[in-house]
């Protein structure tokens, strides 16, 4: 082990302090946006979370934490697809139960994101990719400042009407695979008045992924969130 | 039984390595039996016999500035319970000043039915001096379940812990046959590699039950369990083959 | 044992360790555990060998950090004698992992001026240091730190054994309530323990506990972070 010297303030070290409220207010130049991105099995985070980083891996200081239930799959996935260097991507494993790491324990993964803070310095948007999970599950605000949720017409027409804490209190929802919908007989308007009965104000976006390889729509709701928080510009509390 | 040896080894100054004090003591008895290439080896010949129920045996040894000692048994020792159930004892110190080796290659401790030993071995280490420690068990002789055994080794290099390791085995020890301890191996052992001089090792899997590991200070183990004493014995040697024929 | 020893010792309390098994998924995969029966055997060995172990240095460093003027040099040199006693990297990284979570939530709950007397580890401390100075922050006697460091050896690996093997949860905890006397003598053993120099401290050791840990650290796909 390293040697250890008696706790100096005037020395700079790394390591923030773990007694630090995550939500204390976000000076200018402070820790990075953090967007988790939610959702059932197979709605797309990964691929989600794959766009972004084609769509902001240029302009944005950006890292990504993964928690799939298999540990090192979705960053392995991310990895191979070449959207974002290795060294950004962490992966962080669940025992079994990835909603608790993301909203009941959220330990492991606030270790993830000093680690990647302390290893590439300041950065600008941390994406906190849950594993895939049920309806239920929601991030802990401990963990993130905004979360995505992501469902897909494929699972049915009737899953914003089928509310739960994910369709109803996320940030933003991603309905993804709408080219699918003719295919599985999803009416996607149905969807968008159940998701806006559902949530009142709160955006949802419509998307195919396989057809918007960069996520546009949704690359920019975190560029207007990121942009709030640059300095000179207005800070969100 | 009650037995205290001694033995110190000195660079002679002409690059090999002299025995300044030999004070064997029955049943722990001691015999040079080589000096190449700097590297004196002596054999501790009492073996077989041993440690019975009630004995106290002692180990000193010391190894010089510069010496090199190389310390072999001649037969497996068996750990065999007393008349009245007394527990034995043996009890090494060594010491290895700087630029000193000490490669200690014992054959294995056998653990008989209704044993009640323990073997307690602290090493000090001075920053720059060189260790091979091979500590090998075997639990019960053929066919028979173990006495109660405890294997305890402390090292310590230039001040600071650097391994401190207790294994118990036997009636008296809970779960140690079990997935957790042993699973259900018959033998078990670790080699120990104290190489200041040499860049840190990465962990390295050498079969399913034998592992190669860096520890935290400037050393490496190899910890494995197996069904045989000599598939034990392969697994500690063909980590390190240049160490076989020392 | 009072509510704030029962909030420590909670499974839930929100310190990372429902992510290690311990030892347990690796144990699962060599086909070592597949039921109860052999559970049992799993669970009480680890008792005896990294239960002694923990449940004394916590108790340990509980007894420095809350009773001694200048904890930190004697707080290092505990978790050096643990790095000592954990011959396993991927060990040594787990347990400081989850040392560095426990503190985390530690000093959250309990921000007492106590834990500003000792250092922060850069890796985090071993496991064990982490629940005497969280111990020590909320209060806590050493014979607190010692039964909730026994325990939660016990409940780490069979809540993972639940989830891994789709165990009956009632078994499980039967086999708990049978080995609560063992867990309550490796606690009392360890109060008895901690007043000694750090050197002196139980060291006792499970080969598979560091072959199961390296095999498990080279997994491409695994469930549990130990």
């Amino acid at each position: 082990m390293r040697p250890e010297t008696p706790h100096d303030e005037t020395v700079p070290h790394s390591h923030p302090d773990p007694s630090v409220d995550p939500h204390a207010p976000l000076a200018d130049g402070g820790r990075a946006l953090r967007v988790g991105i939610g959702g059932p099995v197979g709605s797309g985070k990964t691929a989600l979370v794959a766009a972004l980083c084609r769509a902001l891996g240029d302009e944005l200081r950006l890292a990504v934490v993964t928690n799939d239930i298999y540990t090192t799959e979705d960053a392995d996935f991310l990895k191979r697809n070449g959207v974002l260097a290795p060294e950004r991507i962490r992966a962080v494993e669940t025992g079994c139960c990835p909603h608790t790491a993301i909203r009941d324990d959220i330990s492991a993964n606030l270790d993830a994101i000093e680690d990647l803070e302390d290893a590439l310095g300041p950065l600008d948007l941390m994406l906190v990719e849950s594993g895939g999970d049920n309806l239920t599950a929601t991030f802990s605000k401990g963990l993130i400042d905004y979360q995505i949720f992501v469902v897909d017409v494929a699972g049915g027409d009737k899953v914003p009407r089928k509310g739960g804490p994910g369709v109803t209190t996320a940030d933003l929802l991603v309905i993804n695979k709408t080219d699918l919908a003719p295919m599985v007989g999803a009416d996607l308007s149905v969807m968008d008045r159940d998701a806006r009965a559902r949530r009142g104000t709160l955006p949802t976006i419509f998307l195919s992924i396989a057809e918007d390889r960069q996520a546009q729509p949704v690359a920019d709701w975190i560029r207007h969130l990121v942009g709030h928080r640059r300095p000179g510009q207005v800070t969100v509390g | 039984m009650r037995a205290h040896a001694r033995l110190s080894a000195e660079a002679d100054g002409r690059g090999g390595t002299r025995l300044s004090r030999l004070r064997a003591e029955s049943p722990l008895l001691l015999r040079q039996t080589g000096a190449t290439g700097g590297t004196v080896t002596v054999h501790l010949v009492g073996g077989a016999a041993g440690p019975l129920g009630g004995d106290d045996l002692r180990l000193d040894v010391a190894v010089g500035p510069g010496a090199a000692l190389c310390l072999r048994t001649v037969a497996a020792s068996i750990a065999l319970p007393g008349r009245r159930g007394e527990r034995s004892q043996y009890t090494v110190s060594v010491t290895v000043a700087a630029g000193g080796v000490l490669h200690w290659l014992p054959e294995p401790t056998v653990a008989a039915a209704a044993c009640h030993h323990a073997a307690l071995a602290t090493v000090d280490l001075e920053q720059g001096a060189s260790l091979v420690w091979r500590d090998e068990l075997i639990c019960g002789r053929h066919g028979e379940q173990p006495g109660d055994l405890t294997v305890s080794t402390r090292v310590r290099y230039a001040g600071r812990a650097l391994l401190h390791q207790t294994l118990e085995i036997g009636p008296g020890a809970d779960g140690w046959s079990g997935p957790g301890v042993l699973g259900g191996a018959r033998a078990t052992g670790s080699l120990l590699r104290v190489a200041p001089h040499e860049p840190p090792v990465a962990p390295r899997l050498l079969g399913p039950t034998a592992v190669w590991m860096p520890l935290a200070g400037p050393a490496a183990l190899i910890t494995a369990t197996a069904d045989t004493s000599q598939r034990l014995r392969d697994y500690l040697d063909a980590a390190l083959p240049a160490l076989a024929d020392t | 044992m009072d509510t704030t020893a029962l909030l420590l010792a909670d499974g839930r309390f929100p310190s990372g360790g429902h992510a290690h098994s311990a030892g347990l998924e690796a144990a699962v995969a060599a086909g070592q555990v597949n039921g109860l029966p052999e559970l049992e055997t799993f669970l009480r060995g680890r008792l005896a060998t990294a239960g002694r172990v923990a449940a004394a240095f916590a108790a340990a460093t509980r007894r420095v950090a809350a009773d001694e003027p200048e904890p930190a040099a004697t707080v290092t040199l505990l978790d050096e004698e643990l790095d000592a006693r954990t011959a396993s990297p991927a060990l040594r990284r787990a347990s400081r992992r989850q040392g560095r979570a426990l503190l985390r939530a530690g000093r959250a709950t309990w921000p007492a001026p106590l834990l500003n007397r000792v250092p922060a580890h850069p890796d985090g401390y071993h496991h064990p240091v982490a629940l005497g100075l969280t111990a020590a922050a909320a209060g806590l006697s050493p014979a607190d730190a010692a039964l909730i460091g026994a325990y939660g050896v016990l409940t780490g690996p069979a809540s993972a054994a639940v989830r891994l093997l789709g165990l009956d949860p009632y078994g499980t905890q039967a086999l708990l309530a049978r080995l609560a006397g063992a867990c309550d003598a490796v606690a009392r053993a360890a109060v008895a323990d901690a007043a000694l120099p750090p050197a002196d401290l139980p060291a006792h050791t499970a080969p598979l506990a560091d072959i199961h840990a390296e095999n498990h650290a080279t997994w491409e796909v695994r469930l549990f972070a130990s």
